[in-house]
């Protein structure tokens, strides 16, 4: 069987992919932004002195990552609206979900980098007179930052695939403008392809970054010295 | 006042196991002591007690006259004295502290290494800060080192911008724990020299050491630690020349590196 490849549908369908990307570009931002920020408040709890907060932040961590990503996304959309009876558009629920799962992974990376930074820095910082917080964020939280870098990028390179999730609900992102153009010009071979070539040149600068981020906190250890 | 820190049956247990078993010492203003005893006998555990980087088991900590904590007496009568961390946070600023490992912050330049506390918690300005910065980084000798960052300073420098960094704060008292002991040998002479010079300005400090040379040269006096209590005290001359007890004498028997004093200075 010979397949007669013809890309050309795609190019009069371009603004409409652009569209689908803005889309998954938008809703990566959002979660990624709200996610790092939820990761950050959890990660603290989960280092924190109050046994409390650390029980908080760990049954959230663990409860977001052994759950798929896919049933929180539908249980959000579906199911929530008939506790609390308002119904969210895709994009709200979209955003919603995806942070609160981008956030129980960042918390975890947080939580690493923080327990990274040896205790007499936070003695020194206690000895100076800083108390929890501050001791957290003149001095722990900067140094556990940088470590965490490539992390994070790993982190926003996950996050934009799990982006696709929200093809699920409706949400025009990428994947769902791929899905209506497939079946609307009977040719999901081309549009799959080229959503896939076109996930793989967003993305592949981004892993490429990372690793070099990587190389380049190893051979230092932070990106200060020197 | 004249004494700035006195501490009265401090004792400290891990567990079950009593670590300091009833510490009373006085430090005087502009006084220089040094602690010295063996791995195990307490010193640090007790100086890491007069800043509450460790809390004390019982007894009573004066600072500048002033208790450290509120005095409460329990249902079984028994006096115990509880701690407040605000109360600690404000103490801890007012008592300086030199590590064995420096723990300077390696994200932070020498300068700003000296500035960061000034700053954030005395309220200077920036510009304060770094002149405050300055003199005390040149009280240690390494005014040039101001914008290096730690991980290019060898360790001797660290040591002396740690130094400065707590002296900054400008505290009622110096705390030294093993201050050298992490150092490579040609590098402890320089440290030992800068804290020379600060006990020479009349700064009260209270030293944790093994250099029993300093101790001799530089402790106004100097205590023997054994077991969790101070065994011996005097001036260095006492303990550390003629020491009545036989525990100290074993002590300094052991130590090579002290079996003629220096020549005093």
């Amino acid at each position: 069987m010979t397949y007669h490849w013809d890309f050309g549908f795609l190019l009069q369908l371009g603004p409409l992919l652009l569209q689908g990307l803005m889309n998954t570009a938008k809703l990566w931002a959002v979660a990624l932004v709200c996610g790092l920020a939820i990761g950050l408040v959890v990660g603290v709890f989960r280092t924190s002195p109050s046994r409390t907060l650390r029980v908080i932040g760990t049954f959230y961590v663990e409860t977001i990552r052994n759950t798929p990503g896919l049933v929180q996304l539908i249980w959000i959309f579906y199911a929530l609206p008939i506790l609390t009876g308002l119904q969210s558009s895709p994009w709200i629920a979209a955003v919603v979900s995806l942070s609160i799962y981008a956030g129980a992974y960042s918390a975890e990376i947080y939580r690493a980098g923080i327990a990274s930074v040896e205790l007499g820095q936070w003695e020194a910082a206690r000895a100076l007179g800083f108390g929890y917080i501050n001791q957290m964020r003149y001095v722990v939280l900067p140094q556990a930052l940088t470590r965490m870098v490539p992390a994070f990028g790993n982190r926003a390179i996950e996050l934009a695939k799990a982006t696709t999730l929200a093809s699920t609900i409706a949400f025009g992102e990428l994947l769902y403008t791929a899905k209506i153009i497939a079946e609307d010009q009977y040719r999901p071979l081309e549009t799959y392809t080229a959503l896939t070539l076109l996930f793989t040149a967003v993305l592949l600068p981004l892993s490429y970054a990372t690793i070099q981020l990587e190389r380049r906190l190893g051979k230092k250890g932070t990106l200060h010295r020197e | 006042m004249n004494e700035v820190l006195r501490l009265e049956g401090l004792t400290k247990s891990y567990g079950n196991v009593p670590v300091l078993k009833g510490i009373d010492l006085t430090v005087r203003r502009g006084e220089t002591v040094c602690l010295i005893g063996a791995s195990g006998s307490g010193k640090s555990t007790l100086l890491r007690c007069v800043n509450f980087l460790g809390y004390p088991t019982s007894g009573r900590i004066f600072l500048e006259g002033k208790l450290v904590g509120r005095e409460i007496t329990d249902r079984s009568g028994t006096k115990l004295v509880k701690y407040r961390e605000a109360e600690l946070c404000s103490v801890r600023a007012h008592v300086g502290m030199v590590f064995q490992q420096f723990n300077l912050f390696p994200h932070m330049t020498a300068e700003e290494n000296v500035m960061i506390a000034p700053i954030k918690i005395r309220g200077l300005t920036k510009s304060q800060a770094r002149d405050l910065a300055a003199v005390h980084l040149k009280k240690v000798g390494i005014l040039e080192k101001a914008r290096s960052y730690p991980g290019q300073l060898s360790g001797g420098q660290q040591q002396r911008v740690a130094i400065a960094r707590a002296l900054a704060m400008e505290p009622a008292i110096m705390l030294f724990d093993e201050a050298t002991s992490a150092l490579d040998p040609e590098l402890v002479g320089e440290v030992l020299l800068a804290m020379r010079q600060l006990a020479q300005d009349g700064t009260t400090m209270l030293v944790v050491t093994h250099e029993l040379g300093f101790a001799y040269n530089v402790a106004h006096r100097v205590a023997f630690l054994h077991e969790g209590t101070i065994h011996e005290e005097g001036t260095p001359e006492e303990v550390l020349v003629k020491p009545c007890k036989s525990r100290t004498q074993d002590f300094l028997r052991g130590h090579t590196t002290f079996r003629m004093p220096e020549p005093k200075l």
